[in-house]
């Protein structure tokens, strides 16, 4: 929203320092993004007339202009617009002129022909956003003269304010001007109105069909009007605010709406005075304001001509274009309404049509400013139509379940509950009453409260924090001190949390780096990794349809990185990644859960059982690795699933070669991943302590040759067991392939360490054991190596 | 019999000086150990004269002989372990000398080099944060990404088709009904599940994922990550949120930092603020917003709003991280390229 200095010191004297003026705006919470000097005049502009314009034959962007400034004396230009023409009076900026964005105008040539100056646009002076070309002023303008005195130009100071959702009334100068008068603690200016003389004209009536859709509906009949330019400070204030003047009332229109945030519309009284308020048949269209045929839906808000039910405008949104008025109309029906917001909104949406006034009705504007609107209207107007006169009183039509004022109860008590600040009620009521609101002390109560009555301009204050909320702007958030409390709880990491940081140091000590791959995936991702893709939720509406899709695994993601870090001939890709995965459950909200994942370029299974056991180590996880059970999307032959019991705890093994080649992938890629959900949930018991054996011990080496088919940890599970109580460790040392041994088998040597818990083992002790766990490998297929 | 001792010291005073001599030039301990053998080894010379000994008779030529073989014994022993001492010294020299390894060759060599993990840069910040909260006297929340309508906006004060919706775009799951199910936009939703499951009083931080419908660019990224502040408790203020945001901010930034608030508006809090840190040259930092708790979403999560007051508090990691490591774009820290990740320990 773009203020005025200038319209808000009519409203209030708030003064001319700039910064004074935008540091209060912030301590009150209408942040300033951007201030503008505008309308400073340009030295060295002046006006001048186009005497014979020319294209040069080797310069086709560019045309050679030829103008006058007043003192007979011909100077070439060279012009990169072309919409001037001969005998058009145009700004000229002569040679040593510093424009306002800080070029300096010298004899610059093309070709090795000179200019002399150059030809200004209404960007390149600071005079509004025409994009259209160079500006072109009246043909009867005097020339030689600086355009700024000609179109009485003044500077002025522009703020843009970033508003919040609750500050309906400051989308006009006048609620800003109303907040700043009372944080300067200066009274508000009264407007000086027009007296208006009275005539008669015809008649206005009024229809709400649909008065839940329309809270107030007026029309007021303006007689005298001459339609033709705005005087030029009315052309450059909407210059200023980015509209573009269009005759005098249009102009006075918008300059209410942008003042009063009283959005209204002046159709042709000879053309429309009577009207009705009805939602659109389904298919029904209007052509509005900017020439767009619009087909509409039954929930759009029409403003009818009542005599033969047509459309006239879209209401809050836009006119429509039959009723526009002409430079023959003489008399005006002006309309002011306060339409209900969010359809307000709804429509402009489903029409794409955000126009200042739907921005305005759909954020609430005031039902009760008709009067203000139509007088600054009239004044406004009476500077180009000094025979303006209103025929008769406003018609003014409300919906038949009027709301009531909004009357709140504020207790003295909560305002220092909420805020910590013990005001008495005449300073509470100072600074409620300096922004509109009226109170009373409600002094038979009691606890000391407050009735407050909440203006018209203010729908968004409903219930007492919203008063408060009110008297901390003003009374001042940097007044009303800082303390910390002292916290009822201990600061601290739950288990989880403890060991989730945990695990990430165990990561980080195996050399992996953590990734953050986006959780949306192209449909076909998870598939393209050999997994399920029948449970992911889709997002209705994505960016891009290549995130469209929740992932339900962190592989894909890790597998892409891996892809892009390898294209780019990284040396080093071993990547882990903890986040969500977002499966579709049975309730309305993913079975989310957290997981790990960590995929390492170049890397084969071993890898990934390497950072298994270091894992499983760190944080006392076990599972189950059960090979028979190959996880999707993995190496079929070199690839386990974590379980225990039937929980699935995670996978461990290699990409599978498929998924590696649609991947693009051409190396190894190990891959473990872990359900944190659950093994991180799990809370370790501290480790108990066990006494120390001082008794010796002794080592055995057994080596077995095992077919492929059955695994070492079967046959290291048949030692244990047959080793029992005087096994102090089983480690596999050595794996033999090759001669002496089948193709199809392996040499196993494992190193047992024996040892009695009271006693020394004797060498028939140590020899039984032996031929136990002989006896024991044997039954499961394993053949002690001779 | 004077010839017999005199024939026998000449005999001892070879045998000593023929040791002294071999033991003199051995050239290696071996040798040092042969030239001992064969002077004072069982067979050796001076074994050989001292059974000599037995066969004289008479007492004193006896007794003074045997001295004399004392004195060769010692003086052969003495010249022994003076030679070995002065070839051990060269042979450990000699061995010092081979051993000679170049260390910064073994600096370099891959092997060497156990490279440690890089966390990432949110990871990292969002760590730091949390231990300044912890510190603080705050417990860390986390709650789910993909969340129901009713944690991500009704809860928080803002009822199906409420305007200030619109502040944030969403991205929807496609479910049933339409707009049910959402990517959360904020950390927020967080408040209301801690509300309704945690006994009052709060004092809690929430970290985490959050999703919005913006194209990525240098300083937007439709997935980022928040952290949200909520405090619970009986006779909560302003003040106390504006105390807070004072003692985060110095914990955090440095003792030389402070902080403002700001007028502002959110559905959830009321009044709401945003806050600002000052940077000790006196340039300012937009942080986050801050507010307390509206009544309406103390209802929401169970709370009596007469009974409990709070405020609640929330600010961008990526940002911080962003501001902290210089990073110039954005999208550079989700691009998972290692020479980028690596540049931070």
């Amino acid at each position: 929203m773009k203020v005025l200095l200038s319209i808000l010191r009519e409203y209030a004297d708030v003064g001319e320092d700039q910064d004074v003026i935008a540091t209060a705006l912030n301590t009150l919470g209408l942040a300033v993004e951007s201030i503008e000097v505008v309308g400073t005049a340009v030295e060295g502009v002046v006006t001048a007339r186009v005497l014979r314009t020319q294209k040069h034959p080797e310069a086709d962007r560019v045309t050679r202009v030829w103008v006058d400034s007043g003192d007979g004396i011909e100077k070439h230009v060279w012009c990169g617009a072309t919409n001037m023409k001969e005998n058009d009076v145009v700004a000229l900026a002569t040679i040593g002129t510093t424009m306002p964005d800080g070029r300096d105008i010298a004899r610059r040539g093309i070709l090795g022909i000179d200019s002399e100056g150059m030809l200004c646009s209404a960007i390149e002076l600071g005079l509004g956003d025409d994009t259209g070309g160079i500006m072109i002023f009246a043909p009867d303008t005097a020339l030689g003269i600086s355009p700024f005195t000609m179109l009485e130009i003044e500077r002025d100071v522009l703020f843009d304010l970033d508003l919040t959702r609750n500050r309906p009334d400051c989308w006009g100068h006048l609620g800003v001007a109303r907040d700043l008068a009372a944080h300067f603690q200066i009274p508000m200016r009264q407007a000086q109105t027009f007296a208006a003389g009275k005539s008669v004209g015809p008649g206005a009536s009024i229809d709400i069909a649909r008065d839940d859709r329309c809270a107030m509906f007026s029309v007021q009949v303006i007689s005298g009007i001459k339609v033709g330019p705005s005087p030029n400070w009315v052309v450059s204030r909407l210059n200023a605010l980015g509209m573009r003047s269009i005759n005098n009332v249009v102009d006075a229109s918008n300059l209410v709406m942008l003042e009063l945030n009283q959005p209204n519309h002046a159709y042709d009284a000879d053309v429309v005075n009577s009207f009705r308020i009805r939602c659109a048949h389904e298919k029904e269209t209007i052509v509005t304001l900017d020439g767009v045929k619009r087909i509409l839906h039954a929930d759009d808000l029409l403003i009818c001509n009542a005599a033969d039910d047509s459309a006239v405008g879209l209401a809050g949104v836009m006119g429509g274009l039959e009723s526009e008025i002409t430079d023959s109309t003489t008399v005006l029906a002006l309309e002011i309404a306060a339409f209900v917001a969010d359809p307000i909104r709804f429509t402009a949406n489903r029409h794409g049509l955000r126009s200042e006034a739907s921005a305005r009705f759909e954020r609430g504007v005031d039902p009760e400013g008709v009067r203000g609107a139509i007088d600054r209207f009239v004044t406004i107007l009476s500077h180009t139509c000094p025979l303006v006169s209103l025929c008769g009183e406003p018609v003014v039509a409300r919906a038949t379940n009027q709301a009531n004022p909004v009357a709140i109860e504020l207790r003295l008590s909560e305002i220092e509950r909420v805020l910590s600040v013990r005001l008495d009620s005449s300073s509470a009521i100072q600074i409620l009453s300096a922004i509109g609101f009226n109170c009373v002390v409600n002094s038979g109560n009691r606890a000391e409260t407050i009735d407050v009555q909440v203006p018209s301009w203010r729908p968004d204050c409903t219930i007492e924090v919203d008063l408060i909320e009110e008297i901390a702007r003003h009374y001042g958030y940097e007044k009303i001190g800082k303390r910390v409390p002292k916290s009822a709880v201990h600061g601290r990491l739950s288990v989880f949390q403890q060991r989730r940081r945990q695990l990430r140091r165990v990561l980080l000590g195996l050399g992996l780096d953590e990734a953050m791959p986006s959780p949306f995936l192209s449909p076909g991702d998870l598939t393209l990794a050999g997994l399920n893709e029948s449970d992911v939720l889709v997002i209705a509406n994505p960016l891009v349809t290549e995130e469209s899709v929740l992932r339900t695994s962190l592989r894909p993601g890790l597998l892409n990185a891996i892809r892009y870090n390898l294209s780019h001939r990284a040396q080093r890709i071993a990547l882990w990644e903890i986040g969500h995965v977002y499966p579709r459950g049975s309730q309305a909200l993913p079975d989310e859960a957290e997981m790990l994942c960590v995929l390492v370029a170049h890397a084969d299974v071993s890898e990934a059982a390497k950072q298994w056991n270091t894992i499983a180590d760190s944080l006392g996880i076990g599972a189950n690795i059960e090979q028979s059970r190959v996880p999707d999307g993995l190496h079929p032959t070199r690839s386990a699933t974590l379980s225990r019991g039937k929980t699935v705890l995670g996978v461990i093994g290699e990409i599978d070669p498929g998924v590696l080649a649609a991947f693009g992938i051409d190396c190894r890629v190990s891959c473990l991943e872990i359900n944190l959900s659950t093994v991180l949930a799990e809370m370790a018991q501290p480790a108990q302590a066990k006494d120390l054996n001082r008794f010796p011990s002794s080592d055995i080496d057994l080596s077995f040759v095992l077919e492929d088919s059955s695994t070492a940890l079967s046959l290291q599970r048949a030692l244990r067991q047959a080793a029992g109580s005087q096994l102090v460790s089983i480690e596999l040392f050595d794996v033999y392939r090759g001669t002496g041994v089948d193709a199809s088998a392996r040499s196993l040597t494992f190193r047992l360490r024996l040892q009695m818990p009271a006693d020394t083992l004797t060498e028939s002790d140590i020899a039984g054991i032996r031929d136990k766990c002989i006896g024991a490998a044997l039954k499961i297929g394993a053949v002690l190596r001779s | 019999m004077a010839s017999d001792t005199s024939s026998s010291s000449a005999a001892l005073s070879a045998v000593v000086a023929g040791a002294l001599a071999a033991m003199k030039s051995a050239p290696t301990t071996d040798a040092l150990k042969a030239a001992l053998a064969q002077a004072l080894g069982k067979k050796g010379e001076l074994s050989i004269l001292k059974a000599s000994l037995g066969k004289m008779t008479d007492a004193d030529e006896r007794r003074e002989f045997g001295q004399l073989i004392n004195s060769a014994t010692e003086a052969i022993t003495a010249a022994s372990n003076e030679r070995r001492s002065e070839l051990e010294n060269v042979e450990r020299d000699a061995q010092i000398g081979r051993e000679r390894l170049d260390v910064t060759e073994l600096l370099l060599a891959p092997s060497a080099t156990q490279r440690r993990g890089r966390m990432h840069l949110v990871t990292q910040s969002t760590e730091r944060l949390e231990d300044v909260f912890i510190g603080l006297g705050f417990q860390i929340a986390e709650g789910p990404e993909v969340e129901s309508d009713f944690y991500n906006f009704e809860a928080l004060n803002m009822p199906p088709s409420h305007p200030a919706r619109s502040m944030w775009d969403t991205l929807f799951i496609d479910a049933d009904p339409q707009g049910s199910v959402v990517l959360r936009t904020h950390t927020s939703p967080v408040q209301i599940r801690i509300m309704q499951e945690w006994p009052p009083p709060i004092y809690a931080v929430m970290p985490g994922r959050v999703f919005r419908r913006d194209t990525p660019d240098a300083t937007h990224m439709p997935v980022f990550h928040q952290i949200e502040g909520l405090v619970i408790d009986k006779n909560i203020t302003f003040a106390d949120l504006a105390g807070t945001i004072e003692a985060f901010t110095q914990a955090f930034f440095g003792s030389d930092f402070t902080s403002r608030l700001r007028p502002s508006y959110f559905p959830f809090t009321e009044p709401s603020a945003e806050f600002d840190i000052r940077r000790p040259d006196g340039t300012w930092i937009e942080l986050g917003g801050c507010g307390m708790v509206h009544p309406s979403v103390l209802q929401a999560g169970g709370l009596d709003p007469q009974e409990w007051s709070g405020f609640a508090f929330g600010f961008g990691i990526d940002r911080m991280a962003k501001e902290r490591h210089g990073v110039g774009d954005l999208r550079d820290m989700y691009s998972n390229d290692v020479r980028f990740l690596g540049q931070f320990t």
